[in-house]
């Protein structure tokens, strides 16, 4: 039981502590951030990850939640409702279920492809009706509300980005929890069937199509607590918020993280949102090397980072763990000069003048900048290539069963 | 009356013929690997992009030869080197592969070209009017694009019908592993064709450049479309393909040209409804403002009553 817990209470004690390590504005709006991400692509994941259904329109769901948020707030300023803002997320989280149990009726007949084209349909009549509506959704300018008004919550307003992360804290919390319990309850065991052989799942007398649509209906709402979680931390949605580029995120965030595990969404999230904050700093081309980390992500770890971490599984059992920590530090060295060179290469394609990376002055002008950047390059590529054999045979060795401990388990 | 529907069925072929240009190569791809490629509408992108580059030096004429092959190889390469080793995780992995390649090419045109509109102009030789009718002009580059759009399809369909290639390719598609033990390369015909499919997209692209004008965002513009196209047409049926594309292509123009709306509708049932009244902007629609969204709720419509698509055969 306490072995349970304890992931649970690390989670909780790492969601109340971040805000007093990352206390400057931009660490709170980035921590909001995270906690809206982080929501969202675990809704996404119980769609795809837990129930086999591949959407390219899941931010419909999320978008039409924070607007119904946007909403009520607006209707709580101008006191046509009264009720504090904390309850927010919930008014989104119904509007995705709503909206859900709607789109579900008919899209969840079918899994694969069916579903998945009827979800891009689906999405792109809702971002152009966003447009076209604009007495609801704002048109292009979107809509704003403000979070300050109604009942104070324990004397507290609002004002401040930081209290708004508590409330996303607690929300975050829950919905992790709820989604968590949902994979064990019987619906979510059989989202799992269905997903694998929903041949096999009709035959033990299950409807596959039921058991979708319920799936798809949590997922609708989780994604709509993630939607009103954005309104109360921006006060503002456009159409942008349930566009394809939107939907299209999220899809990455969860793939990137690892579609296989409950955490992997998590991960992506936060790898995402770090990349997209911080990245964008720096570079006008985080773009660029974010798509780059797409494809190699889904080239080289199909199963994501998530699954990347658990295939030491086996080593961190039989102790052979510390055995691997050698010849990853001997890739490592030679592949991250190929990654810092190669960068430094791009960005010196694309610089108009002197740009510093790393302390280091490069002149796109100067031969010698260039010449010191490919070879840089090319050298840590093959000496990468070089330590790929002792990686793979260190590998090996610590993942062999032992044939005493083979015996005895 | 009658001209703005005569130009506007001119337009509808010039538009749909060209999204068959795309669809064909990517229905043909799924129908090989059971995957839709999502970067399909990229390499259309690519197209225009190196016609663009090679025109500046050599001309439009050099680039509509020369740019197709390169995406071609492009592709193939791709589909050897990426797609093949993805093969491995699954349809899934797949999907997501080219989706992520699509967000890539986007971002590398952007990094190579730069993110403004290029100059692709219609080459000398073609800036004349076909014909005037009713005092408008019908371009002679418009008339150009439908007969290159009319010939690939002829030749698509003489080759994979009549020819021995075609043939084998066919049979590679319903039963690989027979092919295989015929003695056939099954992995490198999969190679070709999807490097045939991208180069098809990368003509398509370089036609359409001059027109639709070259920028960035012009593959996300057509590739949701193109998807709905194939679709619609059924998945793999190239028959299909082409009949979903020039109803596309002429819904939309149709819907651009008219000037039919929801208060027309109202008008006629005799019914009135105030400015104030919460659903005002749904009564105020008109047919030109929801173009754009057309081919998405036949889609929609398609797959809810008809998940086959018009000429497609198996169940997904």
């Amino acid at each position: 039981m306490i072995k349970k817990l304890t992931p649970w209470i690390g989670y909780g004690i790492a969601l109340l502590i971040l805000p007093q390590l990352f206390d400057s504005v931009l660490g709170i709006s980035l921590l909001n951030q995270l906690a809206i991400a982080i929501v969202f692509a675990l809704s996404y994941n119980m769609l795809l990850g837990q129930g086999g259904m591949l959407s390219f329109g899941h931010a419909v769901y999320y978008g039409l939640g924070g607007f119904l948020a946007v909403h009520a707030l607006i209707k709580i300023e101008y006191e046509e409702m009264y009720f504090s803002i904390i309850y927010i997320p919930f008014i989104g989280g119904l509007s995705g279920l709503i909206a859900a149990l709607f789109i579900g009726s008919f899209s969840t007949h079918k899994a694969g492809t069916v579903f998945a084209m009827i979800s891009l349909g689906i999405a792109e009549l809702v971002a152009a009706s966003s447009l076209i509506l604009e007495s609801f959704f704002g048109g292009e300018a979107g809509i704003s509300g403000d979070r300050t008004y109604g009942p104070p919550f324990f004397g507290i307003e609002f004002f401040q980005d930081s209290e708004i992360y508590y409330i996303a804290a607690v929300w975050v919390f829950i919905a992790t929890l709820f989604m968590y319990l949902f994979t064990k309850t019987p619906a979510g065991r059989l989202a799992n069937a269905v997903r694998d052989n929903p041949e096999r799942a009709e035959f033990i007398g299950y409807s596959a199509r039921w058991v979708r649509f319920i799936s798809f209906c949590a997922s609708g709402f989780f994604a709509g607590i993630a939607g009103g979680l954005f309104a109360l931390n921006y006060e503002f949605l456009t159409s942008e918020n349930l566009n394809a580029v939107t939907s299209g995120r999220v899809l990455l965030m969860a793939y990137i993280g690892g579609l296989g595990y409950f955490i992997g969404p998590i991960i992506g999230a936060v790898v995402l949102t770090l990349m997209n904050t911080l990245l964008s700093n720096y570079t006008e081309l985080w773009l660029l090397y974010v798509g780059v980390m797409f494809v190699l992500t889904v080239m080289f770890l199909p199963r994501g980072f998530a699954g990347f971490i658990m295939m030491h599984q086996l080593a961190w059992t039989q102790g052979t763990l510390n055995q691997l920590f050698k010849p990853y530090l001997i890739t490592a060295l030679p592949a991250g000069v190929f990654v810092l060179a190669t960068v430094a290469l791009i960005e010196l394609s694309h610089a108009e003048e002197t740009l510093h990376f790393l302390g280091m002055p490069l002149n796109p002008e100067s031969a010698i900048s260039w010449s010191i950047g490919l070879i840089l390059a090319t050298a840590a590529f093959y000496a990468t290539r070089r330590t790929l054999p002792q990686l793979r045979d260190a590998w090996d060795t610590a993942n062999t069963i032992s044939e005493e401990e083979g015996e005895s388990s | 009356m009658i001209e703005v529907f005569i130009f506007a069925t001119l337009n509808g072929l010039v538009t749909g013929l060209l999204l068959f240009m795309l669809a064909s190569g990517l229905t043909l791809i799924f129908s090989m690997m059971g995957v839709l490629n999502f970067a399909h509408a990229s390499f259309y992108m690519l197209g225009a992009y190196f016609a663009y580059s090679i025109s500046l030096q050599f001309g439009y004429w050099t680039g509509l030869i020369f740019a197709p092959l390169i995406v071609g190889v492009l592709g193939a390469v791709i589909e050897r080197y990426g797609l093949r080793k993805v093969h491995q995780s699954g349809h899934v992995a797949e999907l997501v592969f080219t989706f992520g390649l699509a967000f890539l090419i986007e971002e590398a045109v952007q990094f190579f070209w730069g993110p403004d509109t290029k100059g692709y102009q219609t080459p000398e030789l073609l800036n004349f009017p076909l014909f005037t009718l009713f005092g408008q002009e019908f371009s002679a580059y418009r008339g150009f694009m439908i007969a290159i759009s009319i010939s690939i399809f002829m030749g698509l369909y003489y080759v994979l019908t009549r020819s021995r290639i075609g043939i084998i390719i066919q049979a590679a598609i319903t039963h690989p592993n027979t092919v295989a033990n015929l003695g056939h390369n099954v992995p490198m015909i999969f190679m070709c064709v999807f490097g045939v499919g991208t180069a098809l997209a990368g003509l398509a692209g370089v036609i359409a450049g001059p027109v639709l004008t070259t920028f960035p965002g012009m593959a996300a513009v057509l590739g949701s479309i193109v998807f709905v196209i194939v679709v619609i047409g059924g998945l793999g049926s190239l028959a299909g393909a082409f009949i979903a594309s020039l109803l596309i292509g002429l819904l939309q123009s149709y819907a651009i040209a008219s000037d039919l709306g929801m208060p027309d509708l109202l008008n006629l049932l005799g019914v009135e409804f105030e400015r104030s009244h919460p659903l005002h902007d749904l009564w105020t629609i008109t047919l030109p403002q929801i173009a754009p969204v057309l081919p998405f709720l036949l889609l929609v419509l398609v797959l809810i009553f008809r998940p086959t698509g018009l000429m497609g055969k198996r169940e997904q």
